[in-house]
């Protein structure tokens, strides 16, 4: 080749480096490329020692490398599997040293999961601003219920667990079960209808409940219908969805939100067997107490009456009858007595008196009294005997008999 | 005083629980406030013990009912035992 004066301009010459690093640039000051979803399917798979995860991320026509480091890999709530569809969040940049361009991912979230969570958002949204949710539609959950509804699968270990925890808490309950599918096609309305057939018997309380599963399994519960008729329910409704870190519309619209099914029939038997028990031993001794101070009250009633009719009593009136009895039957002896002596004092003066009368008294000086023998006449004249006559001569200590002598 | 319900009084063992405690409660309540016939308030002490004894034998024995209601039909659920 000859050489030319006017050489035509030479193509500038890259190093693969400057290329390399030119590529980069571009890929990285591309606002788009730099925070991207990207939807595929994982294939190719390693999670060497290092912690970082490598995938490859494909579809029917393409494949892309992806790595993740260690630090947003042990952030995943998700676990890996080659064959896995899922959506990729992160920024497309460029390994230079095998020339190769990729995703370095920092989240990765199953298939659908984001078109379901702007679903959720939008219906959240909207059934907030009707007033759905607000705080003055929450009713309380009776303390005591005696019939509870219960929506749930038949079939599942929500039912077991809260059949198990209202049979220890409170097994005086009646448990109503409303069994309807929680997941698939079938289920929102099938929970819609057995909220219904729920509240045609009038429970106390519903607790529509499911046990732990993805976003997807639980998506029934964010249905817009069977969030509408939990909010319509007459009876109040607990909901015990999926596990603690998980949100349903459901448990918005609910008059309480308890983190499990468990935890949901804990919620609704606020009163236990063992508060019974003790509610009952305290009326109990309470009927007994009351009972007792009832008959104590009783009792002082009827002792004070007693004490009062015993001073009204006949017998006050017949001890001191008896008295005034003795009183005067002692009075009446006394003065008898006193009479008595005087009496006596008087018949003795007058007895002195007569003594001193007494012609016995004359017969002490010696005189005698001359009596008749035929008739006891005192003879006072010599004429009143004849010689010989009988008579009778009393001296002062007896009497002897004599015969008259001359006349 | 308990509303003179003497009458139409049921038997114990007729009531449930919550009948049983109702009128516990309005027996110890209507004894606690001490007035009338020394008779009926022994005769609400004796009904009172028998309610008493009612809710805690109801209580001893509860066993969880469950039934099973679709399109508003109620039946009895057989648990799937474990």
């Amino acid at each position: 080749m000859q050489p030319s004066l006017f050489p035509a301009p030479v193509p500038q010459t890259f190093t693969v480096s400057k290329l390399t690093f030119l590529i980069r640039k571009l890929l990285e000051e591309n606002e788009t490329l730099q925070d991207v979803w990207v939807q595929g399917e994982i294939s190719n798979l390693s999670r060497p020692a290092s912690g970082h995860v490598y995938f490859t991320l494909k579809d029917a026509n393409a494949s892309l490398r992806c790595v993740m480091w260690k630090t947003s890999a042990v952030r995943l709530n998700l676990s890996l599997r080659d064959g896995m569809a899922v959506e990729v969040h992160g920024r497309v940049g460029v390994y230079e040293p095998q020339g190769q361009y990729q995703l370095y991912a920092d989240q990765i979230r199953p298939v659908g999961e984001g078109a379901l969570f702007q679903e959720f958002l939008r219906l959240k949204a909207m059934l907030e601003a009707e007033g759905l949710f607000d705080p003055e539609r929450k009713r309380p959950i009776p303390e005591f219920p005696k019939r509870i509804g219960i929506v749930t699968s038949a079939t599942g270990a929500a039912l077991r667990d809260m059949l198990n925890t209202l049979r220890r808490r409170l097994p005086l309950v009646e448990v109503l079960l409303a069994p309807s599918p929680v997941q698939g096609t079938e289920a929102p309305a099938a929970l819609v209808k057995a909220i219904q057939w729920l509240n045609s018997q009038s429970p106390d309380v519903i607790i529509i409940a499911r046990g732990g599963g993805s976003i997807e399994d639980l998506w029934a519960f964010n249905d817009e219908q069977v969030v509408r008729a939990v909010a319509a329910s007459r009876a109040p409704v607990i909901s015990g969805v999926g596990h603690e870190t998980d949100f349903t519309l459901c448990d918005f619209a609910a008059d309480l939100r308890a983190p499990t099914p468990t935890a949901a029939a804990e919620l609704a038997t606020q009163t236990t067997l063992d508060d019974l028990q003790f509610q009952l031993s305290a009326l109990r001794s309470r009927l007994i107490s009351s009972t007792l101070d009832l008959i104590a009250e009783q009792k002082a009633a009827v002792a004070s009456l007693l004490s009062q009719l015993r001073y009204f009593s006949p017998e006050r009136r017949i001890l001191s009858e008896t008295q005034r009895l003795d009183e005067l039957s002692r009075r009446m002896v006394s003065s008898l007595i006193h009479r008595i002596e005087l009496q006596s004092s008087h018949v003795k003066g007058l007895t002195r008196r007569l003594e001193a009368l007494s012609p016995l008294a004359v017969l002490a000086r010696g005189y005698a009294v001359v009596t008749r023998k035929e008739d006891g006449k005192v003879v006072s004249q010599v004429g009143q005997v004849k010689a010989g006559a009988p008579i009778q001569v009393r001296v002062a200590d007896g009497a002897f008999d004599a015969e008259v002598k001359g006349g | 005083m308990p509303k003179s319900s003497s009458k139409k009084e049921k038997p114990v063992e007729e009531l449930n629980y919550e009948e049983a405690l109702a009128e516990l409660e309005e027996i110890v309540a209507s004894l606690e406030e001490g007035q009338g016939q020394l008779e009926e308030a022994i005769r609400l002490f004796e009904r009172g013990q028998a309610l008493a004894a009612r809710c805690s034998a109801l209580l001893d024995a509860a066993e969880l009912k469950v039934k099973q209601v679709a399109g508003g039909e109620v039946a009895d659920f057989e648990e799937e035992s474990e």
